[in-house]
């Protein structure tokens, strides 16, 4: 069995009488691709939120790489590797599409602390930056400002910059949402291809994306992972039917 | 290399104010040198609270507790050095200007690093209420302490010296400051095309952001909270000594909504936003309070027109949205 990258071990957190996360384990192993459905509300965001540090659990633990991270914050968590994009893009908006990416790159490199060379000069930032947008199909728009890009370049955006970390896990939050068919055709292709840098926690709520992408597939369902398995598992089980699926499998 | 429209009207803006205090000789009217040299004092604390509110986008409502310190700490160090009493551990006063802007720069750094640990552990309304919080503080102990002249404030009876320049001579007090001020611009520029500043400016559009790649914004924002407090120290000290004279009112919250009012006026984060909003900020007091008492009425107006049709300041409207590389 592949190396277990991330580590999730019984998880709980409650908002109020609310159990949105009720005694979650999950793990994500070297070169896989594993998806975590589960229909609106059963705590999909709650968990990601935990597992990148923005809540804290209230019991349980989360490693990574043989570390434990429960304590550490979202900065820390990123520092050590683990990279995400958003269900919202998040970027600096007034900031070019290259400088959101260079942003990266310089946190990659270490401090930030410096002061007196500009980074626009800087080949060391500017290089990786525009590889990276290369690699994701960005490189015409490197100029363009962050908020003037169209929604499916700023999902691109976001992986250039997961990329830039050279993360060594990817926590990946609906990357589809939003893209058009032809978008999301080409995501999933790159996305297979990513599998094999770093292993990817896929949210998704495209079905296709998902079938076609997924190692293994965990089913979340009011808090509760009620099962984890092969995407032949997962279609055939009839508790993630009834619960989720419906006409889709 | 052409030169873009902002870089070309920045430069009008310096050679403009470089030049009015020779026109002014020329013209046989030397109170405007000492105009010019309030509009490079001012810009020069402005360029200071620039750093946080215009690249960190953090709006400090305290900026008078460092423009204060600086203030005192020229007054305080003359007034030692004139009496040869010694300071406090034994050490000696001073009427260097260099001496003193070091001394100003180590305080203010202090009391940045201080004020600016606990006021970012908030952010926002709580943010703006804490810095004024402090610099409340700061002016009723200033009030309060009678051996610096409390209420009345302190006077330095003669300007303070810098080496080789004769400082009494108003069109050489007035290079010196515009010398700190360009000083002062070019720093602020350094910071803002820098690693640093690039994590700042990432810090106020996004911070979720700036953290999901791996920077804590709170260590940048410290940072650029107390070196913006050293920045607007020294102007202070700069300009208690054009007016030869320290007073609690340079620590009041009016002149840190002052600041805030000059970076508006010229345009928020932008290099030269603040020596354009002293300009029209100083010209508007001159040529509105010959006419009227009530000038801050008017300059309320102009406020009100900058915010709701000129968001970029001045040079919002003369060189166009800001642009970042």
């Amino acid at each position: 069995m592949a190396e277990t990258v991330l580590e999730i071990e019984n998880l709980v957190k409650n908002f109020g009488a609310l159990r949105a996360t009720d005694g979650v384990s999950l793990d994500l192993r070297q070169g896989e691709i594993h998806a975590l459905i589960g229909p609106n509300g059963a705590g999909k965001s709650t968990l990601i939120h935990q597992i990148c540090g923005t809540l804290k659990p209230d019991q349980g633990n989360i490693r990574f790489s043989g570390q434990d991270i429960t304590a550490l914050g979202v900065a820390e968590r990123a520092r050590l590797g683990l990279g995400r994009t958003f269900q919202v893009s998040s970027i600096a908006p007034e900031f070019s599409a290259l400088r959101n990416v260079m942003l990266a790159v310089q946190a990659k490199q270490g401090t930030s602390f410096r002061f007196f060379t500009p980074v626009m000069r800087d080949r060391s930032l500017t290089e990786p930056a525009m590889a990276m947008l290369e690699r994701v199909g960005l490189a015409a728009r490197a100029d363009i400002p962050a908020a003037e890009l169209s929604h499916g370049e700023r999902r691109q955006l976001e992986i250039a910059i997961a990329l830039a970390l050279e993360s060594r896990a990817f926590l990946l939050d609906e990357p589809m949402a939003g893209m058009g068919p032809e978008g999301s055709k080409a995501l999933t292709g790159f996305l297979d291809g990513l599998r094999h840098e770093a292993p990817i926690l896929l949210v998704e709520h495209d079905m296709d994306a998902v079938f076609a992408l997924a190692d293994r597939i965990s089913v979340l369902v009011y808090g509760k992972i009620i099962t984890t398995g092969t995407v032949d598992e997962i279609r055939r089980d009839p508790a993630v039917r009834s619960a989720y699926l419906g006409d889709h499998a | 290399m052409t030169l873009s429209r902002e870089t070309l009207i920045n430069l009008i803006l310096i050679v403009l104010l470089a030049a009015v205090p020779f026109v002014a000789l020329g013209i046989g009217q030397p109170f405007y040198i000492t105009l010019a040299t309030r509009i490079a004092i001012l810009a020069l604390a402005a360029v200071g609270l620039n750093l946080v509110l215009g690249l960190g986008g953090l709006v400090s409502f305290g900026h008078a507790a460092f423009f204060g310190i600086g203030g005192y700490v020229a007054g305080i160090l003359a007034a030692h050095a004139s009496s040869g009493e010694a300071l406090m551990f034994g050490l000696a006063g001073s009427d260097q200007m260099p001496v003193i802007w070091l001394v100003t720069l180590i305080v203010c750094g202090i009391v940045g690093l201080a004020i600016g640990a606990v006021s970012l552990r908030t952010s926002g309304v709580y943010f703006i209420m804490i810095t004024l919080a402090f610099s409340q503080m700061i002016y009723y102990f200033a009030v309060s302490w009678p051996a610096y002249g409390g209420e009345d404030g302190l006077s330095i009876l003669v300007r303070n010296r810098f080496p080789g320049v004769n400082s009494m001579k108003p069109i050489s007090y007035f290079l010196i400051c515009l010398g700190m001020l360009i000083a002062g611009l070019g720093l602020f520029s350094l910071i803002r095309a820098s690693r640093f500043g690039a994590a700042l400016q990432a810090a106020r559009q996004n911070a979720v952001r700036v953290a999901a790649v791996g920077i804590s914004p709170y260590p940048i924002r410290l940072a650029a909270f107390t070196l913006s407090g050293m920045i607007t120290g020294v102007a202070g000290a700069l300009y208690a000594d054009l007016n030869r004279f320290a007073s609690p009112s340079m620590i009041s919250w009016h002149m840190s909504g002052e600041l805030i009012v000059l970076i508006v006026l010229g345009g928020t984060g932008r290099l030269f936003g603040p020596v354009a909003g002293a300009m029209l900020y100083v010209v508007f007091e001159f040529a509105l309070g010959g006419l009227t008492e009530r000038w801050q009425f008017f300059l309320g107006l102009i406020l009100l027109a900058v915010v709701l049709f000129a968001r970029g300041g001045l040079l919002g409207l003369l060189a166009g949205k800001a642009r970042h590389g």
